[in-house]
């Protein structure tokens, strides 16, 4: 930059300088725009409360109803608990290119989890009913860590997520998949 | 100067950088049993309580103390005038003292594993809560007498320019009283009548809101001092100005707006805010990164100053006459380096899509370390270096020490995060004290979590040299006690009330606050939620 001679001098060097932290700045805006609209990554933000203490007796996380399920109309629901110190179900099969539903609550305390090598991660809060929606485009297993502290056991926290090819993919007549039937 | 309070800043830095030390060895250990060594004491027991107690001391204990010490250092000195009360002062200091006590006895006795993040409905002894409660009211003694400290001031000097220090000393004061306001509802209204057995449930949403309130700016509290630091001392000690006394104030002003409203970046991931206020407060976040551009340009064009007068030519080479063997320059320089790593990884973090990929990995404990102790920490040791010889006056005994102190630490603070860096993109969880590296899945990991092992263990050494160097202080030679700050190539003599007080800085804070934090914490007033039921680590439930 130009030594300084004058006070104008310096303002002006002033200037030029807000003018490129303005521009940084509005590239910062352009990309996580763009990322969050045009890439479509959104996180869970539906807020749904349910009550943590009678989670286990309502319809929809009672224990039959837990894991993957398929509509008729197709649609691939899976639901969860997250309690310590396990996921219920432990291992969950999706199918491989197909949207997915992913429904999560917690009966306890905070959890939450990932599952490595994809975007799929959120938070498990009581009192509220995560969801997650994603595409798994790479079939075998992905681990599933807890990944918020929930007690002394947090690390013994894991699930298996099983991606499955749509050709050996397999419902029961229920419409339910489980690990042992598709692989 | 003439007036001095040396003795109350000592105590200060002094029980800082000793449960300092204490937090960097819990540190090296938890790095230990993540690796699968299997080191002495590795139980889950251990583990958890040991990352309480790290991120306690690191996160609450040691930056408060030491920012109350360099407060009142930096009020005596440039305002050359006694505290306003040195009596409320060590009031403050021996509250802070006492929480310390209650806190970490409960922590270390396995009462209050619920980590430096509480996250209710884990609820822990309430000892270590009324601790941290008291840690916080004793630096609210400090904030009041800051203000104070600059109302006076400005009553016998009126119109005149607070000196630059001073005027970003009182930012932070301001900003850490917002800051607290989020922590201190949690814990007295939420947590503290649930570990007492009053209630029997919390509102987890509301809980984890007002903690977000406080998440993020505590990190702009610790950082600002390594800002002024920037500002009023580093020119100086490359031998040269400030750039701009100006850009120093609206730094200050700016770090304040932006980093309060902006704390719902941590919640992206949570499923008790809609999308509209997480999106709002995303795009606030990226606002913080001015304040800092600002300082890049003004530090940067101000060490180009003092490298042009020692005699640097060119383009580049002003940088190679900097004086490199003075630590608070090559502190500064490091600093600098080590913001940019961290914040690139920020970046990732607040962006509201990409955060999916990383949260709760290992790549947002890199993040977070590489800005605590990569860019503020390393000032702290700077400033503790400038400062104790003026303190006890006397001179080091020889820089070499020093300087490798703060090479071993930035090298140490690579070494470590780097690797979680890695290990966050594959989808490493934070917070887990073992892995099954039997699992041919996650086996692989295990190297990367043994190098960030070594980069702990060189930090553990840089750590503890930095003791060492300051006790050896006490052998060396009489020093000069007189403290300089830099002065600015144009020296202001007027400034504008809006950059000289806090009047409109708070009245613009409350407006955010409200605009970013009204809706999402009333909505759990009256959407149809759940609370939780209160789990009691401390009682075995
Ligand atoms: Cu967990
Ligand atoms: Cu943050």
């Amino acid at each position: 930059m130009a030594p300084i001679t004058n006070e104008q001098e310096l303002q002006k060097t002033e200037f030029r300088w807000a003018m490129i932290v303005t521009g940084a700045v509005t590239v910062l805006f352009a990309v996580i725009g763009i990322s969050s609209f045009v890439m479509a990554l959104h996180p869970p933000s539906h807020v749904e409360s349910i009550d943590p203490a009678t989670v286990s007796q309502s319809k929809e996380f009672a224990e039959s109803n837990l894991g993957t399920s398929v509509d008729p109309d197709g649609a691939v629901t899976v639901r969860i608990i997250a309690t310590q110190f396990a996921f219920v179900p432990r291992c969950i099969p999706v199918p491989q290119g197909k949207p997915v539903t992913i429904r999560v609550t917690s009966p306890d305390v905070i959890h939450g989890f990932l599952i490595a090598g994809t975007n799929a991660n959120t938070m498990v809060v009581p009192g509220y009913v995560a969801e997650v929606r994603t595409v798994f485009g790479t079939a075998g297993d992905h681990l599933m860590p807890c990944h918020e502290f929930c007690g002394l056991g947090h690390s013994e926290m894991w699930a298996l997520v099983r991606v499955v090819p749509q050709a050996q993919w397999q419902t029961d007549a229920d419409g339910k998949a489980r690990c042992d039937i598709s692989r | 100067m003439t007036y001095r309070a040396d003795r109350l800043i000592l105590a200060h830095f002094g029980v800082a950088f000793a449960a300092f030390a204490l937090a960097i060895l819990l540190g090296a250990w938890q790095m230990t049993v993540r690796s699968g060594l299997e080191p002495a004491f590795t139980s889950p027991e251990a583990y958890f309580a040991s990352v309480t107690a790290h991120g306690t001391i690191m996160g609450y204990v040691m930056p408060t103390l030491f920012i109350m010490g360099f407060g009142y250092f930096v009020s005596v000195t440039t305002l050359d005038r006694p505290l306003p009360s040195l009596r409320l002062a060590w009031a403050g200091f021996w509250l802070v003292i006492v929480g310390v006590a209650m806190a970490l006895p409960a922590v270390f006795s396995g009462k209050a594993t619920v980590l430096y993040t509480f996250y209710p409905p884990l609820t822990g002894s309430v000892f270590y809560y009324l601790g941290l409660v008291l840690v916080v009211v004793g630096s609210w003694f400090w904030v009041g007498l800051m203000i104070w400290a600059m109302a006076g001031w400005k009553k016998d000097n009126p119109g005149k320019p607070v000196p630059l220090a001073m005027y970003g000393n009182v930012a932070n004061a301001f900003l850490w009283l917002w800051t607290t306001v989020g922590v201190a509802v949690e814990l007295l209204f939420q947590v503290i009548p649930a570990s007492l057995g009053w209630t029997q449930t919390i509102d987890i949403g509301l809980a984890r809101t007002l903690f977000a309130w406080t998440l993020h700016p505590i990190v702009y509290f610790w950082l600002l001092p390594a800002y002024i630091v920037f500002y009023t001392i580093a020119p100086r000690a490359a031998g040269g100005r400030l750039y701009s006394d100006m850009m120093g104030r609206l730094s200050f002003l700016l770090l304040v707006l932006y980093s309060l409203p902006v704390g719902m970046h941590h919640l992206f991931m949570d499923p008790e805010h809609g999308t509209g206020f997480k999106f709002l407060q995303m795009m606030l976040t990226v606002l913080v990164t001015v304040p800092t551009l600002l300082t890049i340009f003004t530090i940067g064009a101000s060490m180009e100053i003092a490298g042009r007068l020692r005699g640097g030519k060119g383009l580049f080479g002003w940088i190679g006459a900097l004086p490199w063997d003075r630590p608070m320059v090559l502190a500064t320089c490091l600093s600098f380096v080590l913001l940019g790593f961290g914040g690139f990884g920020g970046i990732i973090n607040m962006s509201y899509g990409m955060n999916a990929m990383i949260h709760n990995t290992s790549w947002v404990t890199a993040h977070f370390h590489l800005i605590y102790g990569g860019t503020v920490v390393i000032m702290y040791f700077a400033i503790a270096y400038e400062f104790w010889p003026k303190l006890v006056g006397r001179e080091p005994l020889s820089l070499k020490p020093i300087r490798l102190q703060l090479w071993m630490w930035a090298i140490g603070m690579v070494v470590t995060t780097f690797p979680w860096h890695i290990l966050g993109l594959e989808g490493q969880p934070r917070r887990v004290a073992t892995f099954d590296y039997t699992n041919p899945m996650i086996a692989h990991w295990q190297n990367w979590t043994i190098v960030s092992m070594i980069g702990g263990y060189i930090l553990l050494t840089s750590g503890l040299l930095f003791v060492w160097n300051l006790l050896t202080l006490y052998r060396g030679a009489e020093a000069d006690r007189q403290m300089h700050y830099a002065v600015a190539v144009y020296p202001p003599h007027r400034v504008p009330s809006a950059l000289n007080g806090f009047d409109l800085c708070n009245g613009l804070v409350l407006f955010l606050m409200l605009m970013a934090y009204g809706y999402p914490v009333a909505q759990f007033f009256f959407i149809k939620d759940y609370p939780a039921l209160v789990h009691r680590v401390d009682l075995g439930n």
